[in-house]
């Protein structure tokens, strides 16, 4: 079998002017240093001279070697790894005792070869994400709602476990701290409303319809609206960071090995908090905005403030009020509600932390803003 | 004539995996009454998860896993919830909950659960806080707290219940050998005067050496050895001996005459 295969040339491998290895037939000995500075030189002119067509098997002998390092071990398995996948078995034999310690202490099990992780298919790979999509998200969402939904109507009625002040502690947060820049910025796009719908009214001479136009846009949209982008961009944020952190860190493991609920100790106060605050929060917009739409009313189409004041009252109704109300409820649940989720789902230390509070106020958004549009139908 | 020894912990052919990666593979045991068991292994060998599965936080999905004769695969919230409050948990970081301080952390579990007046509560806990040597500490937030402080504080709050089983993960880290030192007096004070079980997850040898009766040693996901800490210290099992050999001989010599 052997004598079949016998190959009779040899070549030599050359690096800075010394032979460091030469093929003679079906062995190749190495000569000299096999180290980090020979072993590029060494593997690159072997293959390039080595034609793999004519082999069935190659032995490495090692008995002429001096030196070897790490780097050059690792080369000799590469041989032997590239060699074997084209049916071509190495043996390696020889070498001091010196080089074989080396190889016992450097020479990979081949069974221990990294192994790349399988990639599914495009297929499988759309699946598990629609699955995962629906599994996690979804559900997982539907089920810390619910679960959330439970807890705060039955914690109305445990007074003495309540955790004591945090409701308030957390309304302040939520909903106190947060007054200065919804009022502003209410008071800033209201006046910015009259003042752009000014010229157009006044081409039509329908002046007084710029109440109108002020009241209705800032009482069933900008004011909900704004109110809630800011709350979930200042509190959405921040709940995500509390319980991602309290994860990251086993408080809530703690909690839970306790007896208790993290949902209800850590979120319910926070949606308490969010949904006593989040009306008042809305009404203060919406004065603030209609008072920016009046001064600019008042400056641009001569509108005094009680003939605003006037027009308001023929026109505002109660159902803009309780709309208001029922918005905030609902936009109060969505931050609170996403906030938490992300928190919850945070993952591997507090890298996922910054991921999480990201994810949390991008999705509280959209979901506000997706159930105003559903609201605005409702009560249209 | 030997007493059969209550089982309080029993882990039977318990599997666990992330994904693909297998973490615990036929792991077996059983914990008892009044004993001290440690949980020991090198890093990645699943110690963390076998722990997380006893506590479970981690869903059991092949094998048996009962805890104070309960199968923890097979309660309804409100079960677990009672399985909870008899047991205590000190947690590697402490996971004090940073918004309260160390007397309401150590309270929290009294006052959700008890309907104990507040004055004796506040009594309870400035005793358990003594018990650790905390008393100094009962208004600061967690903050506030020296790491081996916290650690102090989180075994308080673990103990405030009395609870018939303690589960410990890693106690030792982070300490200085005084400190140690005093921690594992501790726990043999609960052992011997309560008659707690303890389950430890550790690697300091000293520690293991002071307060184990009995040895479970994980290497890779299996359970490389069961049994009493002597015969853990004659075994010949490689990874078992290799994790024993720090100790010199004097040490090992001694140790075996005290037993």
């Amino acid at each position: 079998m052997r004598k079949k295969t016998q190959n009779s040339f040899s070549r030599n491998i050359v690096f800075e002017g010394q032979q460091i290895a030469l093929l003679d037939g079906n062995v190749l000995r190495l000569k000299g240093n096999l180290t980090m500075k020979e072993a590029a030189h060494f593997t690159g002119t072997f293959f390039r001279m080595f034609k793999p067509s004519k082999y069935r098997y190659l032995d490495i002998d090692l008995s002429l070697l001096s030196n070897i390092d790490s780097a050059g071990v690792m080369a000799l398995f590469y041989i032997q790894k590239q060699l074997k996948e084209k049916k071509i078995r190495v043996e390696i034999t020889g070498g001091s005792e010196t080089v074989q310690d080396k190889i016992r202490l450097f020479f990979p099990d081949t069974e221990n070869t990294i192994a790349s992780p399988q990639k599914p298919g495009w297929f499988e790979h759309s699946g598990n994400k629609v699955h995962h999509f629906f599994s996690s998200y979804v559900f997982g969402f539907l089920l810390l709602a619910a679960n959330v939904f439970y807890w705060g109507i039955t914690d109305v009625f445990r007074t003495r476990t309540r955790r004591k002040g945090e409701v308030v502690n957390q309304a302040i947060q939520i909903g106190v701290n947060a007054v200065i820049i919804i009022v502003f910025l209410s008071f800033v796009i209201g006046y910015v409303i009259a003042l752009h719908s000014s010229s157009q009214l006044r081409t039509f001479g329908a002046n007084i319809f710029v109440v109108d136009l002020v009241v209705f846009s800032i009482m069933s949209q900008m004011g909900p609206l704004i109110t809630a982008i800011l709350v979930a961009g200042r509190s959405g944020s921040a709940i995500a960071a509390e319980i991602a952190t309290m994860k990251v860190t086993a408080e809530l493991d703690a909690l839970k090995t306790m007896g208790l609920n993290p949902n209800r100790f850590v979120v319910v106060p926070k949606l308490y908090a969010c949904m006593l605050t989040m009306p008042f929060l809305i009404v203060l917009a919406n004065v603030a905005g209609i008072t920016g739409g009046a001064l600019a009313a008042n400056v641009y189409l001569d509108i005094t403030p009680n003939i605003f004041i006037n027009r308001m009252q023929e026109i505002m109704m109660a159902k803009d009020l309780w709309t208001a109300l029922v918005k905030s409820q609902v936009y109060a649940g969505l931050i609170v509600l996403t906030g938490s989720f992300y928190g919850f789902r945070v993952e591997r230390g507090a890298e996922g932390v910054g991921r999480m509070t990201t994810s949390a106020v991008v999705l509280a958004i959209t979901l506000v803003i997706l159930a105003d549009s559903i609201l605005g139908i409702i009560f249209y | 004539m030997m007493m059969e020894k209550e089982k309080v912990v029993e882990v039977q052919h318990l599997y666990a995996a992330f994904d693909e990666m297998v973490v615990l593979s036929d792991v077996s045991f059983a914990a008892f009454k009044g004993e001290v068991c440690v949980i020991l292994g090198g890093s990645g060998s699943g110690k963390t998860t076998l722990l997380k599965h006893l506590l479970s936080l981690y869903p059991v999905i092949q094998g048996h896993v009962s805890v104070l004769g309960k199968d923890v695969s097979r309660l309804r919230e409100a079960e677990q919830v009672d399985l909870y409050l008899q047991m205590g948990v000190f947690y590697q970081s402490g996971a004090l909950i940073n918004s309260l301080t160390v007397a309401e952390n150590v309270a929290l579990p009294l006052v959700q659960h008890s309907n104990l007046p507040k004055a004796l509560i506040d009594d309870i806990v400035y005793m358990k806080l003594g018990l650790v040597n905390l008393s100094h500490a009962f208004h600061l937030y967690p903050s506030q707290l020296s790491g081996g402080m916290l650690k102090r504080a989180a075994l308080a709050r673990a103990i405030v219940m009395d609870p018939p089983l303690l589960f410990c993960d890693e106690p030792g880290a982070g300490l200085d050998p005084v400190s140690l030192e005093a921690l594992d007096t501790l726990i043999l004070n609960l052992k011997d005067k309560l008659g707690m079980t303890i389950i430890m997850v550790t690697h300091e040898v000293s520690s293991i050496l002071r307060v184990a009766d009995r040895i479970v040693f994980l290497d890779k996901g299996i359970v490389a050895f069961e049994g009493p800490l002597i015969d853990a210290l004659h075994v010949d099992q490689p990874a078992v001996r290799e994790f024993f050999s720090v100790l010199d001989n004097e040490n090992m010599r001694e140790l075996i005459s005290a037993q």
